[in-house]
């Protein structure tokens, strides 16, 4: 077996048992990282193929949005219809900018990417039907057709589709990585050139990635606010596309566990940071980057490859 | 034999160069053909032109009678026609035996390659350890790309662009940057695998001696234009080509 595929699993079942005696602050912090692992999977999906988005806070917010104003447009509250209204609101915006996108590449995708979050908020800030930049509240009364409410383990049922998300996006992009397309991602980072030359359409490729890379930010921005309870324009403020590329340097992507491995450690950094020195937090994660940059400029996960090399004859 | 290539008045211009003038030349399978110039002739704008790469202003390209003027680089090598490159163009991070592989799984599933890599290169290995051996590959199949040096740069160029199992191979000089001990090892590896494939080639060299050697028939180019197109023996000889191109003859 994929000793990943074996790893996530496991990594999955132990926070599913785990999550039970966990204690509340424990429990939220773990969430928060797995929708944030989740948005940096996609992220780094984009950076295997050569690209940095700016701007992925514009899917994780759309995700969120979709999720959130089922409940007052259209009175569904059923968890698995938030996710799936997320998957295709994102999938619809991801795949028509796709066509923009893809013609992009470097600092112009980077920004070009950061203009349409800054546009999502613009918009949403001004809409009060939304909440403006208040936002509002989001309650997922059912899931699968259980009434969350009336169970006394409603937060850890919440935490386990959490966990099992989580584990379905890791599964399938690992799959998709070692896929004969998957690979290509790394061919065109090295040599678009030569891809296209062999045959196989780089803005194609660059689109699907897009596109995966969006519903993965929106499906991780949905489980947010299901978790949370609240969506606000922030969510697609530059500042928290900022956060997801902060991750993705620290994580490194080589690896899709690394995602989860970097977000833990940004939201516990920041956590405690936060709570111990709340005028100094910024600082602390300055430092962290410069820290993993100069040590680890490969992120966090070239730690492992290392200990590896070292172990072996 | 029947004709692979053909071209009908192919016209391109940069500003005021004409890069192709009135271009008609015919290419057929399972020959051999050599294509000089001085700098500037037009020699690479030719093989862009008929790669897509490049759209030329005025004529028309046809590849087994299939009118191929204009469409893409991507389209066109899907019909057959690939071509390898003065620098060459390789995936610099990856190794020897990956780059392989990744031309491999393109080449094996279109237009459908969503297979797990692994099988693909498990199902085309054969492929893959025939490369590695006809160009002697196989002592570097574990290196990085970017660490080779650039004669076996230009041979992994090549083999790329030979597993796809092309119809046409367009190599745009192959042993230069190559030293002069390595430039015939490399040609006599790519011709005796071309050979054996029967596929037609079209190479651009400034060495004589190479195009002496291996090519058949011979085009020459001046200032966009053909100014002779004949036996190789022949071409070399006449007294335009030594006047334009050769200084000197061979």
């Amino acid at each position: 077996m994929d000793r990943t595929l074996a790893f996530i699993s496991i990594g999955a079942v132990t926070l599913i048992l785990s999550g039970y005696a966990m204690p509340q602050w424990a429990v939220f912090l773990t969430t928060v990282s797995l929708c944030y692992g989740t948005v940096v999977l996609g992220m780094i999906l984009l950076v295997r193929t050569g690209l940095v988005s700016f701007g992925h806070g514009l899917y994780f917010c759309l995700g969120a949005y979709a999720a959130g104003t089922l409940k007052p447009f259209f009175g569904l509250s059923e968890l698995v219809f938030m996710l799936i209204a997320a998957i295709l609101v994102t999938t619809i915006t991801s795949f028509a900018l796709g066509f923009l996108l893809r013609k992009y590449r470097d600092i112009f995708f980077a920004m070009l990417s950061l203009a349409f979050s800054m546009i999502l908020y613009g918009l949403l800030s001004k809409s009060t039907e939304l909440g403006s930049t208040d936002g509002f509240n989001v309650t997922a009364e059912t899931a699968f057709g259980i009434a969350l409410s009336e169970l006394e383990y409603g937060r850890y049922l919440i935490f386990v589709i959490t966990v099992g998300t989580s584990w379905l996006c890791c599964t399938l992009l690992h799959l998709y990585l070692l896929s004969n397309k998957g690979k290509l991602a790394e061919a065109i980072r090295d040599n678009e050139l030569r891809v296209e030359y062999l045959g196989a359409s780089v803005n194609n490729i660059i689109h699907i990635n897009y596109v995966i890379s969006a519903v993965l930010a929106g499906l991780g921005g949905a489980l947010m606010s299901i978790s949370i309870g609240h969506i606000d324009p922030e969510m697609s403020y530059w500042t928290t596309s900022g956060e997801f590329v902060f991750i993705t340097i620290m994580s490194g992507s080589s690896s899709v566990i690394a995602p989860f491995l970097g977000a833990a450690v940004f939201t516990s950094i920041r956590s405690f940071a936060y709570e111990y020195s709340p005028d100094t937090w910024q600082l602390l994660l300055g430092v962290t980057m410069l820290v993993i940059i100069v040590f680890l400029p490969e992120g966090l996960w070239s730690l492992f490859s290392k200990i590896k090399k070292k172990g072996s004859p | 034999m029947t004709a692979v290539l053909r071209t009908k008045n192919l016209l391109k211009n940069f500003g005021a160069v004409k890069a192709a003038d009135n271009l008609n030349i015919t290419l057929e399978s399972d020959t051999t053909v050599g294509l000089i110039g001085s700098n500037g002739a037009g020699k690479t704008t030719f093989l862009n032109m008929v790669t897509g790469y490049l759209t030329p202003d005025h004529g028309t390209i046809y590849f087994e009678n299939e009118n191929i003027t204009g469409k893409s680089p991507r389209d066109i090598t899907r019909r057959g026609v690939y071509r390898s490159f003065q620098i060459p163009q390789v995936f610099n991070t990856m190794t020897v035996k990956e780059n392989l592989e990744i031309s491999v799984s393109i080449g094996m599933n279109q237009p459908n390659y969503t297979k797990h890599i692994d099988e693909t290169v498990n199902n085309e290995s054969s492929i893959i350890k025939n490369s590695l051996q006809k160009f002697k590959l196989e002592e570097y199949q574990e290196k990085v790309a970017s660490q080779l040096p650039e004669g076996t740069r230009k041979l992994l160029d090549i083999s790329m662009a030979l597993v796809m199992k092309p119809k046409l191979l367009l190599l745009d000089e192959p042993t230069s940057g190559v030293s002069a001990e390595e430039k015939f090892n490399i040609m006599d590896m790519v011709m005796n695998a071309v050979r054996s494939e029967k596929i037609a080639v079209l190479f651009v060299e400034h060495d004589m001696e190479i195009i002496k050697r291996y090519t058949d028939r011979t085009l020459a180019f001046f200032n966009g234009r053909v100014i002779a197109d004949g036996l190789t023996n022949e071409v070399l000889n006449q007294e335009n080509v030594i006047e334009n191109i050769l200084g000197s003859s061979i």
